[in-house]
């Protein structure tokens, strides 16, 4: 044998042996819609599979193929909710008491039986300092919640009761008329006591019931493998209470970060849709694939974070012409070209709020400012920097704003770049200048974007600090009418926009390739894949791509 | 023999235990930390994380812990994957580094000694000047460059192998391949200039007057020495080939040893920092000791001195 040929067939044994496993499972998308195996890029390695440690957008996309709360978010709207755990559910007049009525046929993966005992000790465990939970204070909204954490009630007092096997009776610190699109949140579905209790300590963070073998969940699947590093599979779960209307038979969750690579992993027909596009394909596919390319908004802000305790940036009137000085459109067209929306405010669109519109490009507005605040022209301006991460669209945005601050203030800014971590640190120790950063949505209500902000929110992150603002969050907590507290968050948001501690920039969208197999991608704000909805066709349809996704 | 052995054993043993200090207390000064989030962390919470994996006690005492751990071939659980065990990542990425690793090394030694020696003997021809302009190029040409490229014909044209990920018996040959083309041109220029030096000695000229057959003074008389250059330079290189190249496995979307090496810092996850560093480490001063000991096998010169 001749010995290249030799060492081939010596390289292909071991990595054969280095393959833990494949078996027969599609790694192609046409392949994938024929056996129902959806595959998706998900971005990042999940850090934690254990439900309430769950802190990403990663994360979460994994969970809602495992788990389920109360409720789930609408698959065709944004701002309703549809049966999840509970068949049905009602609020006292205030409402301050929602009660649950779960599915008569809940069932946990593994079959066990579920009960509404297990949304009660779950929120227990989550309420516990030893679990590191970083959402529990999403539980401080259950009556006692914050006072459990702080260990100065006892367990039974906590404003969530078991009524009976079937009934939840969640009692909340005040009257809240959007809580059931809160509780679509992670840190309000159930963890399995009897799996967890099993394995190891209940708050133990090395305890292995999140271990392929081992993790039991309550969702449309259920965990099939997990290969660091490689991909998380996930397979039908026969238990789930609706699982005769799930479509798929599967879905694999890769953990591809770099964009090229999943590009290229499409066009090879090796995935069923991709987490974003290169920045610089975007416009091709736009233009040359529509009906691949699926492009839309996500409820997502992106800004400047302004240190207010800085030289000059602590003056209202430097942030404010700071912000009259950007030109939102100018960015998105030139640098961003996915179809974002200039921001003029903190808050993106969503029905029933009312936006503050403070901020458009208006020049002769910013160099008064300026010149007000004691900078005619720029001169004098003490030198500062902006601080983005290790990410090219955050670069090319600094550099873009860099030469309009420049150009249109006669200012002079730097740009520092520091690894993730890094960058995260130095904006919790309010080390940095102008920081570029973004918020995703937790749950579809503005509030999600404005409570941030409050006095020594762990968030905010800006030095800023505002009694009436404060305020205004505490009074639109206590409000049982949704439309008036809409309109509260409104008057929050304008304080807010005043101030200045954020300089908005754009609303976010998402753009990921589609593949023509895909059936019910849903283009939601939130973004959130509704697995148990989602389909996928065989033979894949006729596409712009067929050159490319429909070859083997 | 034996002195030499021990004598590069004890240095081995030091300079690993330097290693491990080093970076010990080098990541500790970096800016970040390994529970850093976009979504700030209740104090409350940081505080459970930091006692957990024993950051609040003294560097010191954390030091001589971790050593003890070390010492008992506890490898402690990664900081930012939490619940997982740094053993378990090493142990399955590192056999994928080794298979790509190693088809590469088949690959560079394949193409790279042939071209070598045969542009040594027929020095100065177009055998020569092309394979040596080649490797030049090879050289030259970063991974990151050559990677897509083979890519896109072998990948999305011509539709012969994955564009990436690690699932089917053939996914080793692209990246084997090209991580190995650069490595062949080193090892062909390398040889070129050992073999040359060597056809010129006198006992090769000897062997030729005595009238053993061309091939047999270059296959075996001179190769011997010839190799020497390549057999130094491969000692270090192959614990960096095993352990896995960032850039290929990013490229090719390997979970190999490589990606851990450059995320683990970026996560700023001291215990898989430390324990991929001391991975390397030992696999380096175990190559060089092997080197060491081949190259004294080969050459008696060095025994000697």
């Amino acid at each position: 044998m001749p010995p290249l040929r030799l060492l081939f067939l010596l390289c292909s044994v071991l990595a054969t042996a280095g393959l833990t496993g494949c078996g027969a499972d599609p790694i192609n998308a046409r392949e994938g819609a024929r056996e129902k195996i959806f595959l998706i890029n998900n971005k990042a390695e999940p850090r934690f599979l254990d439900l309430q440690r769950c802190n990403s957008v990663t994360e979460h996309h994994i969970m809602l193929s495992l788990y389920q709360g109360l409720v789930s978010e609408d698959r065709n709207s944004d701002k309703d909710v549809e049966p999840g755990m509970a068949e049905k559910w009602e609020a006292n007049a205030d409402k301050s008491v929602w009660t649950f009525h779960l599915q008569k046929n809940a069932k946990w993966s593994d079959g066990a039986p579920f009960t509404a005992q297990d949304f009660v000790w779950s929120y227990r465990r989550m309420l516990r300092k030893e679990l590191g939970a970083q959402y529990a204070e999403m539980l401080y909204l259950l009556k006692n919640g914050l006072p459990l954490y702080e260990g100065k009630v006892k367990e039974e007092e906590l404003g969530a009761r078991a009524i009976d096997d079937a009934t939840l009776e969640l009692t909340l610190v005040g009257p809240t008329p959007h809580f059931p699109l809160i509780a679509c949140h992670t840190s309000w579905w159930p963890v399995p006591r009897h799996v967890i209790e099993k394995y190891g300590g209940i708050y133990d963070v090395m305890n292995p019931w999140t271990d392929e073998d081992k993790l039991v969940g309550n969702g449309p699947f259920k965990l099939k493998r997990y290969l660091f590093r490689q991909y998380l599979q996930v397979e039908r779960n026969p238990h789930y209470w609706d699982a005769a209307n799930v479509k798929l038979d599967g879905v694999r969750f890769y953990s591809i970060d770099d964009d090229a690579v999943e590009e290229r992993l499409f066009r090879r027909g090796q995935l069923h849709a991709t987490y974003s596009t290169p920045l610089s394909r975007i416009p091709d596919y736009l233009k040359n694939h529509p009906d691949i390319v699926s492009n839309y908004t996500n409820c997502a802000s992106w800004y400047f974070r302004v240190n207010t305790t800085r030289p000059a940036l602590s003056d209202v009137r430097v942030r404010r012409a700071l912000a009259f000085a950007l030109d939102r459109k100018s960015i998105i067209d030139n640098v961003l070209r996915a179809r974002q929306q200039p921001a003029a405010g903190m808050v993106p669109p969503m029905e029933g709020y009312t936006q503050v519109k403070e901020f458009s490009f208006d020049l002769p507005q910013a160099k008064r400012l300026l010149a007000e605040a004691g900078f005619p022209a720029g001169n004098g301006f003490p030198k500062f920097n902006i601080l983005i991460s290790k990410n090219e669209a955050s670069r090319q945005i600094a550099e873009a704003v860099q030469a309009m601050w420049r150009q249109n203030l006669g200012i002079s800014v730097g740009v520092t770049q520091q690894d993730f971590s890094v960058y995260l640190t130095s904006q919790q120790k309010l080390d940095y200048d102008i920081c570029w950063a973004g918020w995703n949505a937790d749950y579809f209500d503005p509030a999600t974007f404005i409570d941030m902000w409050m006095t020594d929110g762990g968030n905010n992150e800006t030095g800023w600090s505002n009694k009436d603002f404060d305020q205004l969050l505490a009074d639109a907590k206590q409000c049982a009418d949704a439309q008036e507290r809409l309109g509260i968050l409104t008057k929050a948001e304008g304080i807010l926009m005043r101030d200045t501690p954020v300089l908005p920039l754009y609303f976010g969208t998402r753009t990921r390739l589609i593949h023509p197999a895909v059936k019910h991608w849903p283009q939601r704000l939130l973004d959130n894949p509704v697995w148990y909805h989602l389909d996928l066709v065989y033979p894949p349809p006729a596409s712009s791509m067929d050159a490319e996704l429909n070859r083997n | 023999m034996l002195r030499f052995t021990l004598n590069r054993l004890t240095q081995s043993i030091v300079v690993i235990l330097v290693v491990f200090s080093i970076t010990f207390f080098m990541i500790r000064l970096a800016p970040g930390d390994p529970f850093a989030s976009p979504k700030a962390m209740p104090p409350d919470v940081r505080k459970v994380l930091v006692e957990r994996y024993g950051l609040d006690k003294p560097l010191a005492v954390q030091y001589f812990t971790t050593m003890g751990s070390y010492l008992k071939g506890d490898l402690l659980p990664s900081m930012s994957y939490q619940g997982m065990w740094n053993s378990k990542i090493i142990k399955d990425a590192f056999p994928i580094s080794l298979i790509i690793g190693l088809s590469a090394l088949g690959v560079a030694l394949g193409l790279g000694l042939p071209a070598g020696i045969i542009a040594a003997v027929r020095k100065n021809t177009w055998l020569d000047y092309g394979p040596m302009s080649l490797a030049l190029i090879g050289i030259c040409l970063p991974t990151f460059v050559m990677g897509p490229i083979l890519i896109a014909i072998f990948g999305l044209k011509w539709r012969l192998f994955n564009v990436a990920g690690w699932f089917e018996k053939t996914d080793w040959v692209l990246p084997a391949v090209t991580m190995g083309l650069i490595y062949a041109a080193y090892i062909a220029r390398m040889t070129r200039g050992g073999m040359l030096e060597v056809l010129n000695q006198d006992y090769i000229r000897t062997a030729r007057a005595k009238g053993v057959p061309g091939w047999r003074v270059v296959l075996v008389h001179a190769l011997r020495g010839g190799l020497l250059p390549v057999v130094a330079f491969l000692g270090p290189a192959l614990a960096g080939i095993a352990t896995g190249s960032f850039i290929i496995e990013k490229i090719f979307n390997l979970p190999g040893l490589g990606q851990h090496f450059v995320a683990s810092v970026f996560n700023r996850d001291y215990s898989l920092i430390l324990a991929t560093v001391v991975l390397y480490a030992v696999l380096l001063v175990v190559v060089n000791f092997l080197t060491d000991l081949l190259v004294a096998w080969i050459n008696p010169k060095v025994r000697l001195s």
